[in-house]
């Protein structure tokens, strides 16, 4: 066979192609890590003290964190939506766009975002540091499954836990937005939720839980993958921690436009209407 | 836990003496930076083999290989004389299980205290009563010169000495037949180089058990040594040359003429000076 010779030369095309086949290996190492986690979430769960620990640092001590920007947000839209409104003179109807906003897109993606910044990080710096110290080794010499042991928890916990707090955040905004537009702007309570009530469905509200349990999926996946090929040293560990953020809000963004699609695909091919995007 | 005599089980061998693992070919890279090359060796039931050599030589490398903790890129694994590789995924955990493994830097789950790192691998593997396994974890606490009352204290509140120590006794709380120690004195001061030694040989007077040490430190090779096997960096090797350049007892070691061994052993720098120098 004869060789080829070297290129001396690394041009644009190069760089692309070595940037797709980077990305290739990285999409293919992942979903080879979630199929190895899936089969270990089947195989049983660990200990229940464990999963326990797990959920109260993903659930219970995000708490806070996602009322207050629930509430926030909420408020924001709220005082940016009343001057539009306001020229139009149809300030009542603030209620519709401010909890259709909230339930559909920014309940989920917020509190997505605050489980992919306050717990991902929090993961993938862990497990990264574990693995540094050989904690992951450790694991694996005294008989324990690290996947099993480590992921299965915290991708239960983000899975199960984050439609909980996407609720807790809906909730809180919408309160928030109904306080501000009422009592400060002066919006006309029972018409701001009969507006609200004629234009947010069920299927609004269950459509963004249904979305965050992928969103929950995706943030422990990436969190966990990054921790366990994690580089050396300190700067390895921040470098994972950062990447876990980074890449877990890229991917619940696009999550939420293709999953958005669907479901709206979905929901006109149930109940037929006059417009659908595809 | 109960007791299982190394020696006449059927994975470690019937005899003193009979390979019980065996490293044939083995190589391993991470990237395109090769660490070990053509590696083979073998380990008898019941010594105490050292593994030295200059940082980055591989030694800690091929110990991970030995227990299965890392996959070699090249070559075959043997326990008991039968490949890992023909054992199936539970045969592979069952069996790692004979392996004890003193990490480098005791590698101590830092979110659980003294006690239930102690406990661990009891509770991941049996199912031991909570009354036994504080009798079991006293008792390796014990042996390895600590109080029953640091059972309660968290990783970040003991010393080197300790966290070495701990790790000692999280590894002997499965009642190993084979144990691996990663650099056990590494960064320790003198008296507690010489507790470590001491601690070695105690277990291995306590039980015969078969222990392979990497380690720099030659106080520790002269104490619990039966065998010596030297590494040497792949960058300062000449092609087609073994990367093992010694094999043989402390006594061989100490008294080899291969410049290579006899200064690693009395810690000169020779012309490695030169070499520094010119970089």
């Amino acid at each position: 066979m004869s060789s080829v010779p070297a290129l001396q030369r690394k041009t644009i095309i190069h760089t692309f192609g070595q940037l797709i086949i980077e990305f290739v290996q990285a999409v293919g190492d992942l979903a080879l890590f979630a199929t190895t986690m899936l089969r270990w979430l089947c195989r049983g769960l660990p200990r229940r003290i464990v999963v326990f620990e797990s959920m109260y640092e993903v659930g219970v001590r995000s708490i806070p964190v996602v009322l207050i920007t629930g509430m926030f947000i909420g408020m924001v839209l709220a005082v940016q939506g009343y001057q539009q409104f306001h020229l139009m003179r149809m300030e009542t109807r603030m209620g519709a766009v401010i909890n259709m906003a909230l339930v559909a897109e920014l309940g989920p993606v917020l509190a997505a975002t605050m489980l992919a910044g306050r717990v991902g990080s929090a993961m993938a710096a862990q497990l990264g540091t574990m693995r540094v110290t050989e904690q992951i080794d450790a694991l694996r010499a005294l008989g324990a499954n690290p996947i099993q042991y480590l992921v299965v928890p915290r991708f239960l916990s983000c899975f199960l836990l984050i439609p909980l707090l996407t609720v807790m955040a809906d909730a809180i905004g919408v309160a928030g937005g109904w306080v501000f537009s009422t009592q400060v702007l002066g919006v006309d309570a029972t018409y701001y939720w009969h507006y609200s009530t004629e234009y947010v469905a069920a299927w609004d509200v269950g459509a963004g839980i249904l979305k965050s349990m992928f969103f929950g999926a995706a943030i422990a996946l990436i969190a966990c993958h990054r921790g366990f090929n994690c580089g050396s040293g300190a700067e390895g560990v921040g470098r994972a921690a950062t990447s876990s953020f980074v890449l877990s809000f890229i991917v619940i963004l696009v999550l939420d436009f293709f999953l958005g699609m669907f479901l709206n695909e979905l929901y006109w091919t149930i109940w037929p209407g006059p417009s659908s995007f595809v | 836990m109960p007791s299982r005599d190394p020696f006449s089980d059927p994975f470690t061998g019937e005899e003193s003496g009979r390979s019980i693992i065996e490293l044939r070919g083995i190589s391993r890279s991470f990237g395109t930076q090769e660490v070990l090359r053509n590696v083979s060796l073998d380990v008898r039931a019941g010594e105490t083999v050292c593994l030295i050599g200059e940082s980055g030589c591989g030694k800690s490398v091929t110990m991970k290989i030995m227990a299965s903790l890392m996959k070699p890129t090249a070559g075959d694994v043997l326990w008991n004389n039968v490949p890992i590789k023909e054992r199936s995924d539970e045969e592979l955990v069952r069996d790692r299980l004979r392996f004890g493994y003193l990490f480098q830097g005791a590698a101590l789950f830092d979110s659980l205290s003294v006690f239930e790192n102690i406990a661990f691998g009891l509770r991941q593997n049996t199912k031991m009563s909570d009354s036994f396994l504080e009798a079991i974890v006293a008792e390796r606490l014990k042996d390895v010169g600590m109080s029953p009352a640091s059972a309660h204290k968290m990783p970040s509140q003991l010393s080197g000495g300790m966290r070495k120590r701990v790790g000692l006794a999280r590894t002997l709380a499965l009642m190993p037949d084979i144990i691996l120690y990663d650099e056990p004195t590494t960064g320790l001061d003198p008296v507690m180089i010489d507790v470590i030694n001491t601690l070695i040989l105690k277990t291995r007077k306590r039980r015969p058990v078969t222990s392979v040490i990497v380690t720099h430190e030659m106080s520790t090779v002269r104490k619990v040594a039966d065998r010596v096997i030297m590494f040497y960096p792949l960058s300062r090797l000449e092609p087609g040359e073994s990367q093992i350049v010694f094999e043989g007892t402390p006594e061989e070691a100490f008294s080899s003429d291969d410049p290579r061994v006899s200064q690693f052993v009395y810690g000169e720098a020779g012309e490695r000076m030169q070499e520094l120098a010119l970089l």
